[in-house]
């Protein structure tokens, strides 16, 4: 056992500290943070980024370069995220477009195709977005009901999809939609990508609890899309789903505050009736609950990163870490406010302590253990692909999906 | 990076699982939780004949020369197998007290029989209801002699050596006590896990030896305690891990309403709960492994979160290991209230959850002013 990194990611690690020492705002402790998505002035801070870890050699780490990455080895992005996530900077642009919906191209897209989108998306000037969830399809995605018609040449698309981050700022997406509704759910559907420009794509922002709009309902009229633009064949979108969703980027120390070392600051500084919240019993075997969760999923990151750098392929185990840390953040917004009392109502940043850091991620966390696989989902995952437990069973896999019940949703 | 044991240190693991589980399956277990032994004699000559007890400890004190995290890996095979013997006592506690706080005579002497399996040793700290804390001890030492009781003491009726600690004229010392010697008596006590036994001994002016030079021990036996922690979280993890291995058996034959229960996601969620804990502590273990094999100074902090996690998992494991099994989990027939027993002593041994949450955060509060 050792932690350190072998003379080649030693020296890679240097050359990202290098980069980031020398463009971004190092993160100082007890500084606090706000998450700035859905800002003004996001979108344009976010490019001039993406330009710069281009230019510099740090976007598409892991992909080929003749599709403008660096050709570079898994670890080597974990290296980078691991060090980025120390400094200020915009983030939530570019994550689903070069995690997901790039690497679905460049696994069922022409040689042409992949040549015209992969750099672009890569060096900023393009942002992609991923069309999956409908209102009727969430965690059971395969439910999804819009509909493509094949007409000559082209696909007509009518429909809508839910929850869609990004959308009202992306220029390409990809989308999965039902082609045969009279075969199984899993195999009527078809997969494309489009511009999100095309006539007959409307784009409505969703207000969130929090107040922000991070995501939106996207709405489409006729909106056709050229056969070309097929990924995959058709009645075979389920297969190039899983690719996109295989890609949700690898797990690695980007939890958003507050964690243990917020609430822990929190502690040492706030003063109850008999002294500071951090001599007080219950405080304390609190503050050591979210501590082990914390370095437990680091030392499984690191066991991860072990796995990585002998070349194998982590497996679903990394789930836990966004199960555990989606539900320490809201239970630690939760406790750090109870600690102050009625005063915890107040969230006006220039006196709630820690700049409303603990009301805020009240409001925001629970979206963290819905997006990107549910608390519940998540759990299913582990006990079906690490535990080896029977699936559930389906009463609508062998049905036409034409022909399955649909209640009120 | 690589935080992962070495191919040598999985043969060891394979080496361990396969001897145990001929050696310390659920039927030798169970005579144990089931007889008038207090431990199983045979399985503790073959673990010294293996040399195990002496894992860890240098070679020129008979020991294998090793290392802690070699130790570890046998600990987590330990804990899964239940194996009932004074492991954890000789070789945890009592061989760690003298390697840190013997002279090196004493090391050479003492050590050697332990590394050889000839001693049975451990370490007699509590009294009695509430916590082993310095202010309240009442064993004395003086001159050469203690008095006072002390209980529960894990393998107090089977050790022979004791690593006593007591208040000596400059604070709390620690003294080794012949327990076959004369002004020793003790007695078994029922306990809820009957295959790890404990005894209450009583010092009336019996011949001591200190362990080092006779100052105040207090510091050095809180190293001693978090050592131990690290490789309690061992047997921990191994415990919670063949909790989860049996759950999901049997989630997976048993029929209920027509279908497997683990088809079920009421009890799928309790099963993912049960592996992420173990998880969990799983990796905060490793690093309490790195830390004692390195001595590093994250060895405090390292080994409070080590435990803390590690009798989580496994109470939390043991008892949903039992939920799962239904009406059978809780006959005595069944294995489960072997690891459900054994999951509350280890929690406990070396003091509460709530003890050592307090200090995690001690000493995360004092790793911040430094």
């Amino acid at each position: 056992m050792d932690f350190t990194d072998t003379p080649e990611e030693a020296e890679y690690r240097a050359k990202v500290r290098a980069f980031l020492d020398a463009n971004a705002e190092r993160k100082e402790p007890g500084k606090v943070f706000k998450a700035r998505y859905g800002a003004d002035d996001l979108i344009p801070l976010a490019k001039e980024w993406q330009a710069k870890k281009y230019a510099a050699g740090f976007a598409g780490i892991t992909m080929p370069k003749e599709y403008g990455g660096q050709g570079g080895s898994q670890m080597q992005q974990v290296i980078y995220n691991q060090e980025e996530a120390g400094y200020v900077l915009p983030r939530g642009v570019y994550e689903i477009g070069l995690g997901m919906c790039i690497p679905t191209m460049l696994t069922y897209a022409t040689e042409e195709q992949k040549q015209r989108y992969a750099a672009p998306a890569l060096r900023g000037e393009e942002i992609w977005c991923q069309l999956f969830s409908e209102p009727s399809a969430g965690s059971d995605l395969a439910g999804l009901r819009t509909r493509c018609v094949r007409d000559g040449d082209d696909w007509v698309i009518n429909g809508q999809k839910i929850w869609t981050s990004g959308a009202h700022f992306c220029d390409y997406g990809v989308i999965v939609t039902r082609s045969d509704p009279t075969q199984p759910k899993h195999k009527g559907l078809t997969y494309f990508f489009l511009d999100m420009k095309s006539p007959g794509v409307e784009v409505r922002r969703i207000q969130q609890i929090s107040g922000v709009s991070n995501f939106n309902e996207v709405f489409f009229t006729d909106v056709r899309i050229p056969d070309a633009q097929r990924l995959g064949a058709v009645g075979d979108g389920w297969r190039v789903s899983l690719t996109t969703l295989m890609n949700e980027r690898l797990a690695v120390g980007q939890t958003p505050a507050p964690d243990f070392d917020e609430i822990f600051a929190f502690a040492r500084q706030f003063e109850l009736e008999d002294g500071p919240a951090i001599r007080d019993a219950e405080v304390r075997g609190k503050l050591a609950d979210w501590y082990v969760q914390q370095q437990g999923l680091k030392y499984t990151q690191f066991r991860t990163m072990t796995a990585l750098s002998r070349g194998q392929t982590p497996g679903p185990e990394a789930s836990i870490t966004k199960v555990i840390s989606a539900n320490k953040r809201q239970q630690i917004a939760q406790y750090a406010m109870d600690l102050m009392e009625q005063g915890g109502i107040v969230n006006d940043e220039a006196s709630a302590p820690m700049r409303a850091m603990f009301q805020e991620a009240l409001l925001s966390s629970p979206s963290g253990r819905i997006a990107g696989g549910t608390d519940e989902i998540l759990r299913n995952i582990i006990a079906e692909r690490v535990l080896g437990l029977p699936a559930d069973i389906r009463v609508d896999k062998d049905v036409p999906f034409d022909q399955l019940p649909t209640g009120k949703g | 990076m690589n935080f992962d044991f070495s191919d040598d240190q999985r043969m060891l693991r394979d080496h361990a699982r396969r001897f145990l589980s001929e050696r310390s399956g659920p039927a030798q277990v169970r005579a144990v939780l089931e007889g008038e032994q207090s431990y199983d004699a045979g399985l503790w000559k073959g673990m010294g004949e293996l040399g195990w007890m002496g894992t860890a400890l240098p070679e020129e004190f008979g020991g294998l020369g090793l290392g802690q995290v070699e130790l570890c890996v046998i600990a987590e095979e330990i804990g899964r197998a239940l194996a009932p013997t004074p492991f954890s006592s000789t070789v945890y506690l009592a061989a760690n007290a003298i390697l840190l706080a013997g002279s090196e005579e004493q090391k050479r002497e003492r050590l050697t029989a332990l590394a050889a399996g000839e001693t049975i040793a451990t370490l007699a700290l509590t009294e009695g209801n509430g916590a082993a804390t310095a202010a309240a001890l009442q064993t004395r030492y003086a001159d050469g002699r203690i008095s006072g009781s002390k209980t529960p003491v894990a393998d107090g009726d089977i050790a022979d050596l004791a690593v006593v600690v007591a208040k000596g004229a400059g604070g709390p010392v620690l003294c080794l006590v012949d327990l076959t010697g004369e002004g020793v008596r003790r007695e078994t006590l029922g306990t809820i896990d009957p295959t790890r036994s404990h005894a209450t001994i009583s010092f009336d002016n019996a011949p001591a030896e200190l362990l080092g030079d006779g100052g105040d021990q207090w510091a050095l036996l809180e190293q001693v305690m978090d050592r131990a922690a690290i490789l309690f979280a061992f047997e921990q993890i191994g415990g919670a891990q063949a909790c989860l291995e049996m759950a999901c058996d049997y989630a997976k034959e048993r029929y209920a309403f027509g279908r497997p229960i683990g088809s079920f996601q009421a009890v799928k969620h309790k099963l993912a709960d049960i592996y992420m804990k173990t998880e969990l502590a799983r990796s905060n273990a490793y690093f309490g492994a790195w830390a004692l094999s390195t001595g590093a100074a994250e060895l405090p902090v390292a080994a409070a979160a080590a435990r803390v996690a590690g009798s989580e998992a496994f109470n939390f494991a043991a008892a949903e290991n039992i939920q799962t099994h239904g009406g059978m989990g809780f006959t005595w027939e069944l294995d489960c209230h072997m690891y459900y027993r054994r999951a509350k002593l280890l929690a406990l041994a070396l003091g509460s959850q709530k003890r050592w949450k307090d200090r995690l955060i001690d000493r995360l509060e004092q790793r911040n002013a430094a």
